[in-house]
């Protein structure tokens, strides 16, 4: 049913609908109104799980990963600072293969303190083992969340998967949702079954010692894991068209790519501004195309290629950098394809940290820019009065 | 094995990984000469391989024992003796 309802809300309401066991989290904006959400459909009994306070991040996390291996499906959220308390217990969920799903509400991370958003909090984990869909609307969170729990729990994964939904301009966004009931879900979603669950009728350890001569072989485990989400996620995403009668999901999703000579390429809330900024430049005749990302890891290689390899010159738009280097979003892409294809120019630009806002003044400017030399980290919307030296 | 499987021990791990091949100069010889059954030994063993109750009675595993030496360096009489693998 269409609601018009704020982002945070329409998560709760479709994460009660994949139906958790166990909910914990600890309260960080812009994500606690999604745990506020569920907590006020625990109390009200509409769902009957388990949600548990806690004194931290790390805590909710550990929570989780113990929950999930007891064989209960489970939810966390958290955003920034909150994050990166999490991230040790992150890379464990991961090598202990659990499929969990997180929100991460994306926000800029200190110093100095910003509660505005970007994605440099969600790009710390991206070499963790979790499979990361960012999200470009409210529409698309809600759908991830439910095909995100299909996509973990998938045998052949078994990994968990971060749903990335830009704060506030997602999280506190209200728009037209359209929230699934829930018999939809349940045909969607079967009932969680963990394959080497605690069990104290069959008392084991996870994640256990491993010594050289079994290390290696766990951590290339999860990349093959990965490897076959590049084919489970498109496969899921169809057969949520069946069930729920629209597409979303999948590895990327392509904008005016057909006669495009030039393509932005960007991943999440900018992708909307994106798009209209590239009809405007349509109607003065500029063959300008947008390629979304929605998984980000695994990094969809092939698909990326495939959209790409007709294109003459391409501009990836980040909200993170690594600092030092680029941004990783455009240091991957242009890994991935560059030598491969017709495109003689790749250029990186980062916009947007910590809330600073993207026009389409902001993206017209990058248009521009991409028709100049080739830049590999060019700051966009940087204060002309600031003196460049560090 | 499945990669997924690394990391998950099922019971008795401990008793399956015969740490004794671990030892690779000297083994303990308990002389059971002196010993006023103070437990020390028992005690301080990390592999928990030492047995023992009487005086001159304590005795360890050698399937398991690591040859730390703890359990020399502990004994108040000094009646273990830290001997050459042979």
């Amino acid at each position: 049913m269409k609601q018009f309802i704020e982002g945070s809300q329409a998560v709760a309401q479709v994460v009660k609908l994949c139906r958790p066991g166990v909910i914990s989290a600890y309260p960080i904006t812009p994500q606690t109104h999604i745990v506020e959400g569920l907590a006020k459909i625990v109390a009200n009994g509409e769902l009957k799980a388990e949600f548990v306070n806690v004194e931290s991040e790390h805590s909710a996390a550990s929570l989780v990963l113990g929950s999930v291996a007891s064989g209960v499906r489970s939810f966390t959220a958290t955003s920034s600072q909150g994050f990166l308390l999490m991230i040790e217990v992150l890379f464990n969920i991961a090598g202990m293969r659990l499929p969990l799903v997180m929100t991460c509400a994306n926000r800029a991370i200190s110093a100095p303190l910003s509660i505005w958003n970007d994605q440099q909090d969600s790009m710390t984990a991206r070499d963790s083992g979790w499979i990361q869909l960012y999200a470009e609307n409210n529409q698309e969170a809600a759908d991830l969340h439910i095909q995100a729990y299909r996509i973990s729990e998938d045998k052949d994964i078994s990994l968990p998967v971060m749903v990335c939904m830009d704060g506030f301009i997602l999280t506190h966004g209200a728009e037209v949702v359209d929230l699934p009931d829930q018999s939809e879900v349940d045909k969607f979603l079967p009932p969680f079954k963990l394959e080497n669950k605690l069990d104290v009728e069959d008392p084991k350890t996870l994640g256990a010692f491993a010594d050289p001569s079994y290390y290696t072989e766990a951590r290339y485990g999860i990349q093959v894991a990965n490897s076959n989400a590049l084919e489970i996620i498109p496969k899921v995403s169809d057969e949520f068209k069946k069930i729920f009668g629209r597409a979303t999901g999948g590895l990327v999703e392509g904008y005016k790519l057909e006669d495009a000579e030039q393509v932005i390429v960007a991943m999440g809330s900018i992708v909307g501004t994106i798009k209209e900024t590239v009809d405007e430049l349509r109607a003065e005749g500029k063959k300008v195309g947008v390629l979304k990302i929605i998984t980000y890891r695994p990094f969809p290689v092939d698909a990326i290629y495939e959209a790409l390899k007709d294109v003459r010159e391409v501009a990836v738009l980040e909200k993170a950098v690594s600092m030092g280097y680029a941004g990783p979003l455009y240091a991957d892409l242009k890994s991935a394809i560059s030598c491969k294809s017709k495109i003689n120019k790749i250029s990186g630009f980062v916009i947007g940290l910590g809330g600073r806002d993207i026009t389409k003044d902001s993206i017209r400017q990058v248009y521009s820019l991409l028709s100049g030399e080739e830049v590999r980290c060019e700051f966009i919307g940087l204060d002309p009065s600031f003196e460049g030296n560090g | 094995m499945k990669a997924k499987d690394i990391g998950i021990a099922k019971p008795g791990s401990s008793k399956a990984n015969k740490t004794g091949s671990w030892r690779i100069e000297s083994r303990p010889k308990f002389l059971q000469k002196d010993c006023i059954a103070c437990n020390m030994c028992l005690l301080i063993c990390p592999e928990g391989c030492i047995t023992g109750k009487e005086k001159n009675g304590y005795i360890c595993d050698y399937a398991y024992c690591k040859g730390c030496g703890n359990c020399a360096v502990i004994c108040p009489k000094d009646d273990i003796d830290m001997i050459r693998e042979e």
